[in-house]
């Protein structure tokens, strides 16, 4: 059940029926390949997305058709490919319900997202005496940037506690966000548990006692209907491949006020007014934070992206995801020896398990060769595997266009790794 | 199931990973080294006991999938008695193993038990998995005593 469909109830839900599953796997040629000779059955979504034709398409068009330089020539191309890439932009806003398109920054992904806010908020705010407040369900990259902030800083890293099943426990986060606290940074859903944490309500936590809130949305952004606005956070980190677009193109959202007074990230093009060897002057934001020619084709790609997004058309997708995602609850289940990890109640997409008795990266081999891709390990979150008694999990993730099929197909597989260390 | 995954998963080795060999903390080590696989969250710890530079006992404890334990297990068994030069030499030719596989310069025949790893070349992800507590093992014999990291 995801975030929106438990604040509003189960009406107006579109049936899954009205989404042709089919007929969005034609838009992934790479759904028909085949591994070792047996069809892909892509599980591993949460990892990377697999890509839909009009995103390659709108990438190959702008490199072969319209590629310059953005903001820099006054000649033809330089025009269309700043229009693009701005474009882009406007795209993203919108799909964020940002207010300004100023707000919306262009970065390699969620990771770099991360870092530019503690290497400029971060050292602008946070100090010896203060405190970052980030939870136990956090991907390495939602922790390591703070961790060296702290380093740098002499600040504190606190960090608030999950339940068993994988949720935030909410009463305790509150507790720790006090007059010291700057920053909290928090997960919109988990890579590993795929629980939907309750943004709005943090923010409110957080704001009432003067801290500022960045949501990474890596996992959220291909699943959630996002508006920053009506989540009140003050930053949004996402991932361009995570979300049907390519791999080194990510969006910072950012609140105008808090941009405006920021320090830039990195120096270079692009982000200045003037230079002299006396004195620089920067620009303002979005491109204050965009030294250098930025990933022009990987904007192209990522708004391509979110129009292929728009059109799957979000209840429709949402009913759809739920509807596997539930039937592969079911099928886990009854899978014997098998524990699912992560219980949440508000729960997106994400299918992480043990085995007794197999380690998750024996069954990820053995899955492999039945042409099953899925995720196996720590799933870069150390910390909340220690913290449910796990080394490692197993993960299927899914997308758009996973089918009950896929998960079939898991479970047979599952019997097979069975079969071996019976 | 493939052929690949029937050399990969040989009876021994499941035998092995279901019930290692020298599992175990041992007292009376005169050194210890912990081994990391970053990537699986693999960790084990390998005690030995070195005495005029022959390794007199052996043990380990940890986590790891099938490959890394039966892998660690059966080490232990080869290496005990053996002389720090003969195990270095044989890490080599076991590693050769691993990666080449049964056709390549290493007859699985000449390593004993250790044979059974012959199907891991196969499966080039999970080359780490088998040499994790032979990497482990080579930095306690340096007696770095600095832990091993996959990378």
């Amino acid at each position: 059940m995801t975030a929106q469909s438990l604040a509003h109830g189960q009406a107006g839900r579109t049936s899954p029926a009205d989404f042709d599953v089919e007929r969005v796997r034609l838009d992934f040629p790479i759904l028909r390949e085949k591994v070792y000779g047996k069809p892909l059955i892509y599980l591993d979504s949460a990892a990377t997305s697999q890509k839909p034709q009009g995103v390659v398409a709108a990438m190959a068009r702008f490199l072969l058709k319209e590629n310059a330089n953005v903001h820099r020539g006054v000649h033809y191309l330089a025009e269309r490919a700043t229009e693009a890439y701005e474009g882009a932009r406007s795209k993203v806003q919108r799909f964020l319900n940002a207010e300004h398109a100023q707000e919306i920054i262009f970065v390699r992904g969620t990771t770099e997202a991360i870092n530019l806010v503690a290497q400029t908020y971060g050292k602008k705010h946070v100090g010896e005496g203060t405190e970052v407040l980030i939870t136990a369900m956090e991907h390495h990259s939602n922790i390591v940037p703070w961790q060296m902030l702290c380093e740098q800083t002499g600040a504190r890293l606190r960090v608030a506690p999950v339940n068993d099943a994988g949720e935030l426990l909410l009463e305790d986060l509150e507790s720790l966000i006090g007059p010291k606290t700057r920053l909290v940074a928090v997960t919109h859903v988990s890579n590993v548990l795929g629980t939907i944490n309750p943004i709005r309500r943090i923010v409110e936590m957080a704001h009432a006692r003067g801290a500022r809130v960045l949501v990474d949305g890596a996992q959220a952004a291909p699943h959630l209907d996002i508006d920053v606005q009506a989540l009140g956070c003050d930053f949004y980190a996402l991932s361009g491949h995570k979300m049907y677009g390519p791999t080194g193109i990510g969006v910072l959202y950012g609140r105008r006020e808090l941009l405006l007074e920021m320090p830039p990230y990195q120096g270079g093009g692009d982000m200045i007014l003037s230079v002299s060897f006396d004195k620089t002057v920067y620009n303002n934001p979005p491109y204050k934070f965009e030294a250098g020619t930025p990933n022009m084709v990987g904007a192209v790609g990522l708004a391509a992206a979110i129009d292929f997004l728009a059109d799957l058309g979000h209840d429709a997708l949402n009913a759809h995801e739920e509807d596997v995602l539930a039937y592969g609850i079911l099928a886990l289940s009854q899978v014997p020896g098998l524990r699912l990890i992560g219980t949440a109640l508000a729960k997106a997409s994400v299918l992480s398990f043990v085995l007794d008795g197999v380690h998750p990266h024996d069954i990820g081999t053995i899955l492999d060769r039945e042409g099953v891709a899925i995720r196996t390990g720590h799933h870069c979150a150390q910390p909340l595997m220690n913290r449910l008694g796990v080394a490692a999990t197993a993960r299927a993730s899914l997308a758009c266009y996973s089918t009950r099929a896929d998960i079939d197909a898991l479970v047979a597989g599952l019997e097979k790794v069975q079969e071996v260390f019976r | 199931m493939s052929h690949e995954l029937r050399d990969l998963y040989q009876e021994v080795v499941i035998d092995h990973s279901k019930q290692p060999r020298n599992f175990r903390k041992l007292e009376g080590a005169t050194r210890t080294a912990e081994g990391f696989n970053p990537l699986c969250g693999d960790h084990l710890t390998l005690y030995v006991k070195l005495s005029d530079g022959v390794i007199e006992d052996i043990a380990f404890q940890g986590v790891g999938c099938a490959i890394s334990k039966a892998s660690a297990s059966l080490m232990t068994g080869a290496v005990k008695g053996k002389k720090q030069e003969e195990v270095l030499e044989l890490f080599r030719r076991v590693h050769i193993l691993l990666t080449e596989g049964p056709s390549g310069r290493v007859k699985p025949e000449e390593l004993g038990k250790l044979a059974a790893l012959s199907g891991v070349w196969e499966f080039p992800m999970r080359v780490k998995c088998a040499t994790l507590a032979w990497h482990t093992l080579r930095n306690t014999l340096d007696a770095t005593g600095s832990p091993f990291s996959m990378e």
